[in-house]
């Protein structure tokens, strides 16, 4: 959402190659080693060929302990730590000044917001120095070429796309974008979220981010597919949710998804599902979600049993081809809307999967020079690819480097705003959640194979807190917040600054983290703040030693 | 600078950029030289001597996988000392090692003449098949060390540096430290160590369970080349199929987003699509 309103296009502006030719790596909320190794390996390559590499992170992961400096800020700070280093970089006169006035527009506006932002105040929020915020804003402003990297520890927050516009201000404000090495790179989460937004599954876009509310774009796609195109964008996640809650909305169907699992607050989400006349899913396997349905359809994997494409991190678009059968009487996802639509009254043909790629090539400027057969015999083509022969693009936005430039880039002041839930005397902790390595969401697809170590779910706390509160390694626990209650065990990890707790969600059926977090969304993106979450934690203790140790729960900061 | 450079190769006049290896210009020039240890995506380890070659003026015998290409050299890939050079390394690792799913290194043995019975009688590297997870074994009876797995699981791509060559000499051996078992090592499972073993010294589970079973038919697997399934990275795999099951996860050398290697979920994490849990049982 924050790419799409500076540049036009939701998607990273480099490719992969870039991280080997980068002299200034920053990454923020991003812990790329657990949740996309192989961009990682893309990262250490350019290391080893001499970038820095800088982690912002409120936990030290994997990747922090690679990076020559690591900046362990306090959850939710990311903006303040953004408006500080533009301060200092305006303050000292080392922004672009050049790309400033020729590529972007909202420079004045910009500063001024970002005035009140001294090193200093940023340090009381972010918890790291003054001394060190200058240094990186120092650093990042001076690199010939610097990529800005980020994932969910940006966007699962309730302010999402002003974290993303943060980040992307400090590019415009040092020329660090529409270059070689130099650009914002968003890491996708799931295989085919870059795909999904290509293809328009956003509630404001049709196909190629055309803008739903042009007319010119409805008339175009009314004329393709001989139906007229709804004027107003359509609701997305949250305002759904809300349209169950007031009874607006009586039927739900949902497609690879399992958000009673998945969904922040997921008691609540399987109360609303509860409350539909209707809900059908569309799946691989009987999943919780699906196991609510009143109809569930048998769906194909779609990597193994199934064509089409993905899109990457990198826009790069890719062929999934079947390489088995699909078990009894599961169905490809296109074969299925197909039928469905049959059924419903339309005279839908079952196409195959490169029939409706072409006819989105026709639709859609940046696919156009896609062909299947391109796709098979060059790895995949990194859109735009306007026209057969074009060879994709690997770097988006050079036209920002060009003598006119129009539109200009905006920058977008934004203001700094806290978590939802404040850590209190009754909830003293903060609950963030993320991923390791050989686990995936709700463990769908991952908790199927034989890991080694198969750990399941554990909470990790500081040790200095375990200390206080006589939790041994290991030992049980539950962990409350104004939603929800879980039982699980204790490790001990230095990794998090005291008074912040970590969970995955990967082992629903063991421990339902999701039962805890906060669906405070993002109302532009309408992303829930998974990272942030006010806990408390209870030793699963005798009656008699009950009143003792709540004294001694309580969190001294 | 020059930015490139003229040699001869057996004979044959080559221009090539400068910093092509010797091996590279060796190819160029038409007269390959056969390799055990280098790698397309790896640093070259020069442990195993099979690509050397004859550099006039030099006194030794040269790694090719490794040596620059330097602008005026003669070099000759076929000599007898080169010959006989070749033809010793092959029937050393012959003697130490078992060959069983060693192609490039029997190619070696056959192109050189080597004979597996010259050493045949000596000290071997012949130890117990080590079994310690349902991802991949490690049968050190085939090792080569070779290096690759050392390079992958390091700098080159993995970051991990979880395994190390330990011993000196004739006790030399690949290890994950402190010779504990893998679980209990810093490996993270990826698998791209198994995915550069030349001799199958590091093997897939699955398939190391198949071929004991005799099942591991190479002429029955059909391989698909599709897209990883879990985060947006967009990893190329090759499935490979038997009786409709996945096997074995590869991803191709020459794909510009994974160079041919993984993280565990794509390469171990398919069975899912297998499993008896998915929501129509077989028919």
């Amino acid at each position: 959402m924050g790419l799409t309103a500076v540049f036009g296009t939701g998607a990273g502006t480099i490719s992969y190659e870039d991280f080997h030719r980068s002299d200034f790596i920053l990454l923020v909320g991003a812990n790329v080693a657990e949740a996309h190794p192989i961009i990682f390996h893309h990262i250490m390559k350019g290391v080893h060929n001499g970038a820095e590499l800088i982690v912002v992170d409120p936990r030290k992961t994997i990747t922090a302990q690679k990076a020559q400096e690591h900046l362990q800020i306090a959850i939710g700070s990311d903006i303040a730590l953004a408006n500080a280093m533009a301060h200092v970089i305006i303050r000292d006169g080392l922004y672009h000044k050049e790309f400033v006035e020729k590529a972007t527009a909202g420079f004045e506006e910009y500063a001024q917001s970002v005035k009140e932002w001294t090193p200093q105040k940023a340090s009381t929020i972010a918890g790291v120095s003054a001394e060190r915020i200058e240094s990186l804003a120092h650093r990042y402003a001076a690199a010939p070429s610097a990529i800005i990297g980020w994932t969910l520890g940006i966007t699962e927050h309730h302010n999402a796309v002003d974290n993303v516009l943060a980040l992307i201000n400090l590019a415009l404000l040092c020329g660090q974008v529409g270059r070689p090495g130099a650009g914002l790179s968003p890491f996708r989460g799931q295989n085919n979220v870059q795909g999904g937004g290509d293809m328009g599954a956003l509630p404001n876009r049709l196909p190629g981010f055309q803008d739903v509310l042009d007319p010119e774009v409805r008339e175009k796609f009314s004329r393709a597919w001989g139906v007229p195109i709804a004027e107003q964008p359509g609701w997305d996640q949250t305002k759904m949710f809300e349209a169950m809650e007031n009874g607006r909305m009586r039927g739900l169907y949902i497609i690879g998804e399992n958000p009673v699992q998945s969904e922040a607050n997921s008691e609540h989400v399987r109360h609303l599902f509860e409350g539909l006349d209707a809900l059908v899913v569309q799946d691989i396997f009987l999943t919780s979600t699906a196991e609510m349905a009143d109809v569930v359809l048998p769906a194909r994997v779609s990597f193994a049993e199934s064509e089409g494409t993905y899109t990457n991190s990198e826009r790069r678009v890719q062929r999934v081809k079947p390489a088995r059968q699909a078990p009894g009487q599961a169905q490809d996802d296109l074969w299925i809307l197909a039928s469905l639509a049959r059924k419903m009254g339309h005279n839908w043909p079952v196409l195959s999967a490169k029939e409706v790629f072409d006819e989105m090539r026709v639709l859609t400027v940046n696919y156009r020079g896609m062909t299947y057969d391109r796709l098979e015999q060059e790895h995949g083509l990194q859109w735009p690819v306007p026209k057969e022969g074009h060879p994709g693009t690997k770097v988006l936005h050079e036209r920002l480097w060009s003598e006119h430039v129009s539109p200009k880039a905006p920058f977008h002041p934004v203001p700094y705003s806290p978590q939802i839930e404040q850590v209190s005397k009754e909830y003293p902790f903060l609950l963030t959640t993320g991923r390791k390595l050989a686990f995936y969401n709700t463990g769908v697809q991952s908790n199927v194979y034989h890991h080694p170590r198969k750990s399941g779910e554990y909470l990790e706390i500081n040790p200095e807190d375990a200390k206080r509160l006589a939790i041994q390694e290991g030992e049980r626990v539950a962990v409350i917040s104004r939603r929800g209650r879980v039982e699980v065990r204790t490790r001990l990890s230095d990794t998090l600054q005291a008074g912040t707790v970590f969970m995955t969600f990967h082992f629903p059926d063991e421990v339902m983290t999701n039962l805890l977090t906060i669906d405070a969304t993002d109302p532009k993106s309408g992303t829930a703040e998974f990272k942030a979450a006010a806990v408390r934690l209870e030793r699963l203790a005798t009656k008699s030693a009950e009143t003792d140790l709540t004294q001694t729960f309580l969190h001294q900061g | 600078m020059a930015t490139s450079v003229t040699l001869k190769v057996d004979g044959d006049s080559v221009t090539l950029p400068q910093g092509t290896t010797l091996r590279e210009a060796c190819e160029k020039a038409d007269h390959p030289v056969p390799t055990l240890c280098w790698h397309e995506n790896l640093t070259p380890a020069n442990a195993c001597r099979a690509c050397v070659v004859e550099v006039k003026g030099s006194r030794t015998l040269v790694a090719s996988c490794s040596r620059v290409a330097e602008d005026g050299m003669e070099v000759w890939t076929n000599t007898e000392r080169v010959q006989n050079a070749r033809k010793v390394v092959a029937e050393l690792l012959l003697s130490t090692s078992d060959a069983t799913l060693a192609p490039d290194l029997k190619d070696l043995a056959q192109a050189s003449g080597a004979s597996a019975e010259r050493f045949r009688g000596g000290a071997t590297w012949e130890q117990p098949v080590r079994v310690d997870n349902e991802l991949y074994v490690r049968d050190l009876s085939k090792c080569i060390l070779c290096y690759r797995c050392v390079e992958a699981c390091g700098a080159d791509w993995q970051n991990t540096f979880a395994i190390q060559v330990s011993g000196r000499g004739f006790d030399a051996h690949i290890d994950a430290g402190f010779g504990r078992e893998l679980a209990e090592s810093d490996c993270v499972f990826c698998g791209n160590c198994v995915a550069v073993c030349p001799t199958g010294a590091l093997i897939g589970k699955t398939e190391w369970d198949l071929r004991n079973q005799g099942a591991w038919d190479e002429e029955r697997i059909s391989t698909t080349t599709t897209i990883c399934s879990y985060c947006g990275v967009g990893c190329e795999l090759k499935l490979h199929v038997l009786d409709n099951k996945i096997v074995k996860v590869t991803s191709p050398m020459d794909n510009p987003v994974s160079h041919g290697m993984l993280c565990v979920k794509g390469r171990y994490g398919y069975e899912f699509v297998q499993s008896e849990e998915t929501l129509v049982p077989n028919s």
